[in-house]
């Protein structure tokens, strides 16, 4: 049975002058995901969206690891798993045949796999069931903000419904109102980047068919000439396919069910019998706002950033965005940080940024070589990897999104003490198999307290921060046991070593023996006190 | 480092290999070979910075007669 999308109701108007300290403009995932974050850390929010439903149609569908284990700490990461399509390999074909394959996350012994495929309409819709199941977030449907002021104190809001008009005040607005952003649009901020000369026909099939859980990619296949074609499964039995149709192609004309019929069908075979869910054509950009935070004003996932879509790199941005940003707003909502802290949103995620606009642009100009030299090396690079491994590390038909390091933020602190690998200050924390009581659990389950966390190898101390995560190399009470070793290996911890992280789950600072001092000092450096 | 003083150990028979492959090829063919060719060195070398390097010279604008000459000379000179 095809998606039916659920039509929320429309909420009514809000009393003129009504304030509150957090209003997020845009119920889209990365908004809703700032909602639910918010929300679990106590906050209220007030979400605006001039809409009444979830995503429509196709759009994000691969969600990385990352993405995962945030969602994990949210609450959706069992719902994910259990709705989407998992997968780790991805085939790069060039002409008729294999060039290579892939395996994205060779180590065992993590929870989540390298990516989950699933429909952002779902992912939207159990956003907002979380988000209601909080009973803090007020999120108004068919709430259109069509007027903005800002200043030191906050924001107001002009907002339109279909019962009438309001304006609201909010100390703190967030801008998560998509590419198309009516607030970055009316503050007048520009939205430099570039646009890539090239047009991708989507189309969502339903079909039975034999193809694994793998993420395909082909360029210049038989069954479509000159052009590349991606496939990859969604939950539902709906695969995704998306062509390469150049600039010059008539968005018009490509559109026709029936001439997309006829290129899934070239490409499947006259036997696989399918449906045609949903079709689109796309064209990219690779931009963004020069800074995420005006004042109380704070830019979020597409509304600050957009890139083409190879990689998946733009929600998974988003998300971690919210990630970023909410734990900083809660503190300085509860006068436990200064309001400084948040231009360290800034001076993380948009390095962040620039590294998915990088890599996506990279990708891109593989993908649709600009001239007959750029294409001469493309093809070369496809025909020797098919042959040599050297030539398989240039393959580029998308670098998957990672998760962002961030390195060189105001909030780390350096290492003093030696360590060989390991999780530097920036990195999130990295997954472990570990026993808890006897069972079998993970490591990052624990450290998912939304809260400054320590991790400490070592048997548990009378009197330790809380929360603190003890872990040891043999059972003991009150610590997780690191059986496999695996948490000990990743971090490159020996007895006595502790990671302070920040509510994100990335690593403030790091240290051979646990100090109190330097704790405390790097939970200042972290809080930007 | 880029290395720009002589150091093929057959310079002419490199100069005479390349030629060769290129006989009898069309334009295409040859950026093809080219590609290939520059791709495989490149992996070679393995260094980013030098290819990098070798970019930026091979890049540079053509310049043929006098000025360029005499540019020369003057690198010679000093
Ligand atoms: C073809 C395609 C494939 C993609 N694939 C992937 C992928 O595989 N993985 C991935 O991570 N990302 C992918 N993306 C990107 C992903 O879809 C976006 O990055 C993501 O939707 C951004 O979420 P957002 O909440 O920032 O914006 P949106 O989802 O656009 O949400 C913005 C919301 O704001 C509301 N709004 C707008 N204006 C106003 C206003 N004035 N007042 C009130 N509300 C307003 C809108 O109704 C909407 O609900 C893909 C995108 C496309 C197009």
């Amino acid at each position: 049975m095809p998606y039916a999308s659920p039509r929320y109701a429309a909420a009514p108007p809000g009393q003129s002058g009504e304030r509150h300290p957090v209003v997020i403009v845009g119920g889209g995932m990365v908004g809703l995901t700032a909602a639910l974050d918010l929300a679990r850390h106590g906050q209220p929010v007030v979400v605006l969206d001039d809409d009444d439903t979830v995503s429509i149609g196709s759009r994000a569908i691969c969600y990385a690891k990352r993405t995962l284990e945030i969602y994990d700490r949210l609450g959706l990461g069992a719902r994910l798993m259990d709705k989407g399509v998992v997968w780790n390999r991805g085939r790069v074909f060039f002409g008729e045949r294999q060039v290579y394959d892939f395996d994205l996350l060779p180590e065992a012994g993590h929870r989540f796999p390298a990516f989950v495929n699933l429909q952002q309409y779902y992912l939207e819709e159990w956003l907002v069931e979380a988000c209601h199941a909080t009973g803090q977030v007020d999120l108004r449907w068919k709430h259109k903000v069509v007027g903005l002021t800002h200043d030191a104190a906050g924001a107001t809001v002009s907002v339109q419904t279909p019962n009438g008009d309001y304006t609201l005040h909010a100390d703190w607005l967030l801008a998560a109102d998509g590419a198309r952003s009516f607030v970055r649009e009316t503050l007048g901020l520009p939205f430099v980047g570039k646009i890539f000369r090239d047009r991708f026909l989507i189309a969502d099939v339903t079909m039975q068919a034999p193809f694994p859980p793998e993420r395909w990619f082909w360029f210049d296949p038989p069954f479509h000439h000159g052009g590349s074609v991606l496939l990859h499964r969604q939950a539902d039995q709906v695969w995704r396919i998306d062509f390469q149709l150049g600039w010059d192609a008539d968005p018009d004309v490509e559109r026709d069910p029936e001439r997309v019929r006829a290129r899934v069908r070239a490409m499947l075979g006259p036997d696989v019998a399918f449906d045609l869910e949903w079709v689109s054509i796309y064209t990219f950009r690779c931009r963004r706002l020069e800074r995420f935070r005006h004042g109380r004003v704070l830019f979020l996932g597409d509304a600050a950033h957009q890139v083409s879509p190879f990689g998946a790199r733009g929600g998974n941005a988003g998300v971690q965005d919210a990630d970023n940003l909410v734990w900083k707003l809660d503190l300085v909502l509860r006068g436990a940080a200064p309001e400084a802290l948040l231009d360290s949103y800034d001076a993380e995620r948009v390095p962040a940024n620039d590294e998915n606009i990088l890599n996506s642009t990279r990708s891109t100009d593989f993908i649709t070589p600009k001239n007959a030299a750029a294409r001469a090396y493309r093809d070369a690079v496809l025909e020797l990897a098919a042959e040599f491994p050297f030539a398989r590390s240039l393959v580029n038909s998308g670098r998957l999104s990672r998760p962002a390091v961030l390195t060189g933020s105001p909030l780390n602190t350096g290492d003093r003490d030696h360590w060989s690998g390991g999780v530097p200050p920036g990195a999130p924390a990295v997954d472990a198999p570990v026993q808890h009581n006897g069972a079998e659990d993970w490591l990052l389950r624990h450290l998912a307290t939304g809260q400054f966390t320590q991790l400490r190898f070592e048997p548990p101390v009378v009197g330790a921060a809380s929360p603190t995560v003890f872990v040891t190399a043999t059972p003991c009470p009150g610590a997780l046991h690191d059986a496999h070793g695996l948490a000990a290996a990743r971090y490159d911890a020996q007895p006595g070593t502790t990671i302070l992280l920040r509510p994100d789950q990335h690593v403030a600072g790091r240290w051979r023996q646990h100090d109190p001092a330097r704790l405390r000092q790097a939970m200042e450096t972290a809080r930007a006190c | 480092m880029l290395i720009l003083d002589p150091n093929l150990s057959d310079p002419d028979a490199v100069f005479a290999a390349l030629m060769e492959a290129h006989r009898d090829l069309s334009p295409e063919q040859s950026r093809r070979l080219d590609a290939r060719l520059v791709l495989l060195l490149a992996n070679h070398i393995g260094d980013a910075a030098v290819i990098q390097a070798a970019i930026a010279i091979a890049g540079q604008p053509v310049s043929i007669g006098k000025s360029a000459l005499d540019a020369h000379s003057d690198n010679e000179a000093s």
